[in-house]
């Protein structure tokens, strides 16, 4: 890739951020025609993939990129094959009518500017996910998708239905992401690599691996979660609380596809094991009934849309979990077929609702007359959906049986869950397309007219291109399906399938299909109140399942919230002395590391400096006796001089200056919380918890006196304070050692450390302005222990051990 | 505490500290002292002042909220940091230049702006707890 080509990729990947960045002021200008222009960014980016076409048609891949954290071998690269431009055409084009249609859609609502923001900035995320080569780039995309649709599901947050949806979305869906990253960091450790491109020699590694089922379990928590797979598929009908724009992007074409697009994206490297080939087709299949039977039950057009996308997802895992060719074939051949037909249905739903103000499939009818065009462009939505000819839905399904039909019980099994769930897709497309439509005209709460261009633009181009792909399969299948499905199956492949059938199962299954679909549809009603009384009797669902799941996490933790930050500075207090004392002694008793009896009579301390410490025990031992806290506080402040002075004896001014410094503000501020909290002077406090503070103290105490004995008693290293006395003033100017390295050579950690003392400033002062302000507070504080704890103020100590 | 004598004598007595608190913040880097002991001794100052004259005179005299001059001293700190990043050297590295005035040389460098940073940032920090301390009201 040359140099341009490069750099003009990496601007087209920022391209939608940017469009986004300036969609709410255009909009505020140019109203909704602001979807005009910003549908210039996807069409821009749609142009700029479509130029990779004839290097990836003649099978090359084109990858590329930049170098992110060099440290961590971190890229930002892309990878540009089969798989990944059909995603990207997919997205900036259905992206393009999805603004525009925006436009139309939101026309007049006053965020229609953050809509087409957040709708650009999902497009992003997921034009960044689908061709991203290094494993990062891909994690930070996928989740980036994760954030910007629970924005978008989110996007009427004054109901609380749509808040609930978007959160369950993002827990889900994010939650699987984190499943994701792990996978792929699992990947990265056992392979050595960190890129998809350079994966694909590693597929018999990563296969032979023992921790193969590992990564697999994760990569597939990532895959199933995003991609709405049974019983994980409860978020995407409750996401139809987002605007139809919104469902008819993310819930089609894009963000649930993210899944399909992974499993793909490792098929050549972690399929073709019995594991894979297990687990993928199990889940796919049930999800495929489940969804087709649960959309059956709605009486939405949106969420009888959306069962019915749990339910093709659930066929492209199928498919892509099979481990032929041919399902390969047929998976890559489906996910484009239903992009496009799902995108119009979806887009065709929400004309219905904005043009005669419902959905429900029971109070609409005879709109034909009304709505020609979006009656027709439903119809050939409908007709791919059903897998009927022209449509390219037609080549798909075809390419299906093909794929899963055999004689032996584990092909025919699948086979007839594809047969009956393709039969009651047919259902569903035609029930979309007909209902609203035939019969005689209902009063709907709007008077229904045709939409204006806006709307009925995307369905009617996404059917011509749903058309046109099956009419000229064969440049279709040149430059998008047979370059995909090499780069599903990770060697070339050729697809071939055309309009003209051959004569043989797959064809006999299709009719078996439509047969059962029309009797389907003529009995729908039967099939919905049927199902809507399974659904009574079972009474439960993985939807309850997710909220008695946020419930429990939430109880507990609050009972673990309740143990350990129980509010009491008492026992935060106590558990830090236990612990210190613990880890004072535990290691010196295990590893023997106790100190010898120290020589006093070997010692030449002067008289004077005995004189210090003496005076150092008799404020001691003044704490230790004191009748009232004052006389502690004042006593503990001798104490501390003197260790001051022991420090200037022995040649640490700095330390000594500082020493005496905080001392004094320790004892003035001490004394002024005192009389602050209004503390009664005497100390009084039940016997047996005295004992128990007074034996952790002696024991810390004791643990710190034999720790620095131990410590003395080894060899003292000296090469840092030589170093520092040698290099000190050349190199950094400055006489005082102890200065030098404060602000100098680690001026970094004195930065962190300011940083600690104004936020602690910030935190005493809000504490000391909370207990001003509630005063009712006072007399309950005063008998809970605040000031037990020496020096629960002496915020400078974190410092003085710097000085 | 707030005796006559005791009162007539703080405001001298905060003087000479603040300066005495300045002097061995500028004398760190070569003799004992630095931006952390200076901040202490000049919060102990105004701790003075405020027990002695009250609260208010202190507030007045200083004019800033103390926290607003610690949090401009956090500012001084990151900024003398950010410096180096211009001059083409990792952040935090020490730059000296050396003017002349009146004749003496004069050492000025990010280490000392970083040092006077710290010092507002302890001044400030001690100072507004122990003024919100003695304060009887919400101030």
């Amino acid at each position: 890739m040359d140099a341009n080509a490069m750099s003009m990729t990496f601007v087209v990947l920022f391209l939608p951020f940017v469009a986004a960045l300036v969609a709410p002021w255009l909009t505020r200008h140019l109203k909704h025609n602001a979807a005009w222009v910003l549908a210039l960014a996807p069409l821009a980016i749609f142009m700029h993939f479509l130029g990779f076409s004839a290097e990836i048609g003649r099978g090359e891949i084109v990858t590329g990129g930049y170098q992110w954290v060099p440290a961590f071998n971190v890229n930002f690269s892309w990878l540009i094959d089969g798989l990944s431009l059909t995603f990207a055409l997919l997205i900036s084009g259905i992206g393009a009518l999805i603004v525009l249609y925006s436009g139309g859609y939101m026309k007049g609502h006053p965020q229609q500017g953050r809509f087409l923001a957040y709708i650009l900035l999902f497009m992003g995320a997921m034009l960044g996910l689908v061709v991203s080569d290094s494993f990062m780039m891909l994690f930070v995309f996928w989740e980036l998708t994760s954030i910007t649709s629970f924005l978008l599901i989110g996007f009427d947050n004054r109901r609380e239905a749509s808040r609930r949806a978007a959160l369950q979305a993002l827990v889900v869906t994010g939650g699987g992401g984190l499943a994701l990253l792990a996978g792929l960091l699992m990947i990265w450790n056992i392979t050595g690599v960190s890129e998809v491109s350079l994966l694909l020699r590693f597929g018999e590694e990563l296969r032979d691996s023992p921790y193969y089922l590992a990564v697999l379990i994760l990569v597939l928590g990532g895959a199933f979660t995003k991609s709405a797979q049974f019983p994980l598929h409860f978020w995407l009908p409750n996401a139809m609380e987002a605007p139809t724009p919104v469902s008819a992007y993310l819930h089609s074409a894009t963000m649930v596809k993210a899944g399909v697009y992974l499993l793909m994206r490792f098929n050549p490297v972690l399929g073709d094991t019995p594991a894979w080939e297990t687990i993928l087709p199990l889940f796919g299949g049930a999800t495929l009934i489940v969804g087709t039977l649960l959309a059956i039950r709605q009486t939405d057009l949106k969420l009888m849309l959306a069962y019915t996308t749990v339910s093709s997802l659930g066929l492209l895992v199928m498919l892509t979990g099979f481990g032929s060719e041919q399902a390969v074939k047929a998976a890559v051949l489906y996910l484009v077929a239903h992009s496009l037909f799902k995108g119009a249905l979806f887009m065709v739903a929400g004309t219905i609702d904005h043009e005669a103000g419902t959905r429900d499939v029971r109070k609409l009818g005879g709109l034909m007359k009304a709505m020609p065009i979006t009656f027709v462009s439903a119809l050939v939505a409908a007709v791919s959906m059903g897998g009927l000819p022209p449509m390219f839905g037609f080549l798909a399904k075809e390419e299906v049986y093909y794929a899963l039909w055999a004689s032996d019980p584990w092909a025919l099994t699948f086979t007839l869950v594809a047969v009956i769930g393709n039969a009651l897709m047919f259902v569903i497309g035609f029930a979309v397309a007909l209902k609203p439509f035939l019969g005689a005209p209902v009063e709907t709460p709007k008077h229904a007219h045709e939409g204006p261009v806006l709307l009925w633009l995307g369905p009617v181009i996404l059917g011509a291109v749903g058309l046109a792909a099956a009419l000229f399969s064969a440049v279709t299948h040149h430059f998008v399906s047979s370059p995909m499905a090499s780069a599903v199956a990770g060697r070339p492949e050729e697809v071939t399938i055309t309009l003209i059938p051959s004569i043989g199962m797959p064809l006999a299954l299709s009719v078996v299909t439509v047969a059962l679909g029309i009797v389907f549809y003529l009995r729908l009603e039967q099939l919905r109140l049927a199902m809507a009384g399974l659904l009574r009797t079972i009474g439960w669902g993985p939807d309850q399942g997710f909220d008695q799941m946020m419930r429990g996490i939430v109880r507990f933790s609050m009972a673990v919230t309740r143990i350990i930050q129980p509010g009491r500075l008492q026992t935060y207090m106590m558990v830090t002395f236990i612990l210190i004392a613990v880890a004072l002694m535990v290691p010196m008793f295990v590893y023997g590391e106790l100190p010898g009896w120290p020589d006093f009579a070997a010692s030449d301390a002067t008289f004077y400096e005995l004189a210090v410490i003496a005076i150092a025990v008799i404020g001691l031992v003044a704490v230790i006796i004191a009748r009232d806290r004052l006389t502690a506080i004042v006593s503990l402040g001798i104490q501390g001089f003197a260790v001051a002075m022991i420090f200037m004896l022995f040649g640490a001014p700095d330390l000594s200056f500082t020493q005496f410094m905080v001392e004094t503000l320790s004892v003035v501020i001490l004394a002024l919380v005192m009389t602050r909290l209004k503390l009664s002077s005497p100390d009084h406090r039940p016997r047996a918890e005295m004992v128990a503070t007074s034996l952790v103290a002696g024991v810390c105490g004791l643990g710190f006196t034999l720790y620095l004995l131990r410590v003395t008693e080894g060899v003292m290293d000296l090469s840092l304070s030589v170093f520092f006395a040698e290099f000190s003033k050349p190199i950094a100017h400055g006489a005082n050692i102890v200065n030098v390295i404060l602000v100098d050579y680690r001026g970094t950690d004195t930065l962190g450390e300011i940083g600690v003392v104004v936020v602690a400033g910030l935190a005493i002062l809000a504490l000391i302005r909370i207990r001003l302000r509630d005063t009712g507070v006072t007399d309950t504080v005063q008998s809970t222990p605040v000031d037990d704890a020496p020096r629960p103020l002496a915020e400078p100590a974190p410092a003085m051990e710097k000085a | 505490m707030r005796t006559l004598i005791f009162r007539t004598v703080a405001p001298y007595l905060t003087s000479l500290l603040v300066l005495f608190s300045v002097f061995v913040l500028l004398r760190g880097h070569n003799e004992p002292g630095g931006g952390f002991i200076g901040g202490l001794i000049a919060a102990s100052a105004f701790a003075v002042y405020g027990i002695a004259c009250g609260v208010q005179p202190v507030r007045r005299a200083l004019y800033f909220h103390p926290l607003a001059i610690a949090g401009c001293g956090l500012f001084i700190g990151a900024l003398s940091g950010v410096v180096s990043v211009f001059a083409g050297v990792p952040f935090m590295t020490g730059l000296w230049a050396y003017p002349t005035l009146f004749g003496n040389e004069i050492a000025l460098s990010t280490v000392l702006t970083f040092d006077i940073g710290v010092y507002l940032v302890v001044v400030g920090t001690i100072t507004s707890v122990a003024l919100a301390l003695e304060e009887r009201e919400f101030d």
